[in-house]
């Protein structure tokens, strides 16, 4: 009976979930900015084989070749260090996945564990996590970011840390926000009835019921997160050379731009088309996640 | 009412001077020694001793906080370490321009932003609607630095439409010199009728500011859109149609007034955010404004600038959050007694 029961509760949440995906795909710019990432990623992990110049990929300059416009031995044309600009988009691909990955583990990291402390045991942990939040918040993110990057010192590490900061209090005002709904639950009274220890009560039967809106806000934040990190590059406060990043590309292009045309123009299309992919996915999703929306969906 | 803005406006105390205690410390930890940096590369160690004895760098971090809040209350943000300046004159100085800037793409992007919306909810789901989300969509995504030289190469050196950078052609601003007012380049040359002036100023204004608009372009038309399509759905707008008000003023007048809320929160947000928005643009167009002076302190580790710059842009900012929430306060009672 048990059994049963819960068999038919799994094949009803796969149906959810189908029906989801089906929403999700039923768009055609949602599949569009799925294709381009899924492409992306691919790109990414076979960056050795697919760049027609690995070794220029990775930074080695051939001043042979410098500065020559797009042909078909240089589809995308050379760079001032005579470097095949599309070898270095393909290798800055690499880049830009892992920072924005990075960033958003570690907004996660930092900003959910506050918020599930701040909800859990509320009062003046509460109140002292959250007005710190408000504070971050009332930061211009950008300029706390460069201000970051101006005293620790241009790196990529930096950088990491600097887009970081600004970020975190969303997250924590979202795990609250759930911990708060979840934590009057039965199952977390009956935990706390039979003596379970706190922590445990936090981490085994809290956390898990909270990761689903973290995680579809995380991805609806991969977009913005490139752009800013593609932002701090193009500033000179991010990845240092001969590392390929998109944003430093725009800006070594700048110098010869007027001239010169290819050097920006590609690697700014990179920048523009992959963040345009994960907003379009993550219109998408919300979308798809919005009863209201969905109800409108599903009339037509 | 008033209970809620004073608890709101001594919040707003509190954040100011946690605001100032970060950057304060942030700019502590930076490489380098203020006082030698002040004095250039030429100076005696007992003259750089002196210096720091002068500037209180000697003395415990707390008590240099305090000396900082101290002349911060008096108006007095401390001295440029690299033109020996105010920091406040030079903010003074480079404000009008970046301002300028801002308020031109704020209205660029409620213009075109309101109006696309609106038709776009009022067809929603069909190729209007379509295009007009991969637009807003697309406005979101472009990096602005990017669009910059784009727009500088196709209406400046292909087309020669359009002026590459700075505010105003330096001819024309040598024999028509502009008195400066408001220093706002185009209001200035027409209050004085500065036809020559105001010609050119314009003609350097475009496009910046229509490249520093496009995001907000993009969230004002998805934000318009999405509160149009909810508000079109409200039983009022039913009851409005069922007694036969024309189409048009249902959503002209009833729709849209009813939307104009939320949408006006994004746009203040948006310019808000437009004050570092402006930093890439400034780079890009030559514009001599906050921006151009906040890189230049940035690169030379000018910390008194970045400082004095951080702290007055978190003030602007938490400012225009400040009054977005009194004024929805005004209009949902909800939130003022909540």
């Amino acid at each position: 009976m048990d059994n049963q029961q819960n068999k038919r509760k799994g094949s009803s949440r796969s149906r959810d979930l189908l029906r989801g995906m089906n929403l999700i795909f039923k768009n055609p710019l949602t599949t569009f900015g799925l294709a381009i990432i899924l492409v992306l990623m691919l790109t990414a992990l076979f960056a050795p084989y697919l760049a027609p110049f690995p070794e220029q990929g990775k930074g080695q300059s051939n001043l042979g070749e410098r500065l020559l416009p797009p042909s078909t031995r240089h589809p995308m044309g050379t760079d001032n260090l005579g470097r095949d600009i599309l070898s270095r988009i393909i290798f800055g691909s690499r880049i830009s996945l892992q920072v924005s990955v990075c960033v958003i583990v570690l907004v996660v990291m930092l900003g959910a564990p506050l918020g599930l402390i701040a909800g859990y045991f509320g009062g003046k942990v509460d109140e002292f996590i959250m007005r710190l939040a408000d504070m971050v918040l009332a930061f211009p993110s950008y300029l706390l970011a460069i201000a970051i990057i101006a005293s620790l010192g241009p790196s990529l590490l930096n950088a990491l840390i600097a887009v970081s900061v600004p970020w975190w209090p969303w997250y924590t005002r979202l795990m609250r926000s759930q911990v708060l709904s979840i934590k009057e639950l039965q199952f977390v009274e009956s935990a706390r009835a039979i003596g379970v220890s706190q922590g445990r009560i936090m981490f085994r039967h809290i956390l898990p019921n909270c990761l689903s809106p973290i995680i579809v806000q995380a991805t609806l934040d991969m977009g913005y997160v490139i752009l800013a990190v593609a932002s701090l590059g193009f500033l000179g406060l991010g990845t240092q050379p001969p590392t390929a990043d998109w944003g430093v590309m725009v800006s070594d292009g700048r110098e010869f731009f007027m001239t010169q045309w290819w050097i920006s123009t590609f690697s700014g299309g990179a920048i523009f088309l992959t963040v345009m992919a994960f907003n379009l996915v993550g219109d998408g999703i919300r979308e798809a996640l919005d009863p209201k929306i969905r109800w409108r969906f599903q009339k037509n | 009412m008033i209970r809620f803005t004073i608890r709101r406006i001594l919040w707003l105390v509190v954040v100011l001077i946690g605001l100032c205690a970060i950057t304060f410390y942030l700019s502590r930890i930076v490489p380098g020694d203020p006082a030698s940096l002040y004095l250039g590369p030429r100076a005696k160690p007992e003259q750089v001793e002196f210096l720091r004895s002068q500037m209180g760098l000697d003395k415990p971090l707390y008590t240099q906080f305090f000396y900082y809040m101290r002349d911060l209350v008096h108006g007095d943000l401390g001295e440029s370490l690299r033109t020996h300046r105010p920091v406040l004159t030079g903010i003074l100085d480079h404000l009008p321009a970046s301002l300028e800037l801002m308020f031109c793409a704020i209205m660029i992007a409620i213009l075109v932003g309101i109006p696309l919306g609106a038709i776009s909810a009022k067809k929603e789901n069909t190729i209007t609607d379509h295009l007009s989300r991969v637009f807003s969509v697309a406005n979101v995504s472009l990096p602005t630095f990017w669009l910059a030289m784009i727009a500088q190469i196709v209406f400046f050196k292909w087309l020669g439409l359009l002026p590459v950078g700075g505010r105003i052609d330096t001819v024309v601003g040598l024999v028509n010199p502009i008195e400066k007012i408001t220093g706002f380049y185009v209001l200035d040359s027409l209050i004085t009728g500065n036809w020559m002036a105001l010609k050119s100023s314009v003609s350097h204004l475009i496009l910046p500011s229509f490249t520093l608009a496009t995001y907000s372009t993009g969230l004002i038309t998805r934000m318009t859109r999405s509160t149009m399509l909810e508000v079109l759905r409200e039983d009022y707008i039913t009851t409005a149609r069922s007694i036969g008000v024309a189409e048009k003023e249902i959503v002209l007048v009833q729709g849209l007034r009813n939307a104009l809320g939320p949408t006006l929160t994004t746009a203040g947000l948006c310019f808000a955010f437009m004050l570092t928005g402006t930093f890439f643009i400034e780079l890009i167009f030559f514009w001599p404004g906050l921006g151009t002076y906040t890189t230049t302190a940035i690169f030379s580790n000018d910390y008194p600038v970045i400082m004095g710059v951080t702290i007055l842009m978190a003030l602007f900012y938490v400012l225009v959050n400040l009054l977005v929430d009194l004024l929805i306060a005004v209009v949902d009672p909800r939130i003022r007694l909540g």
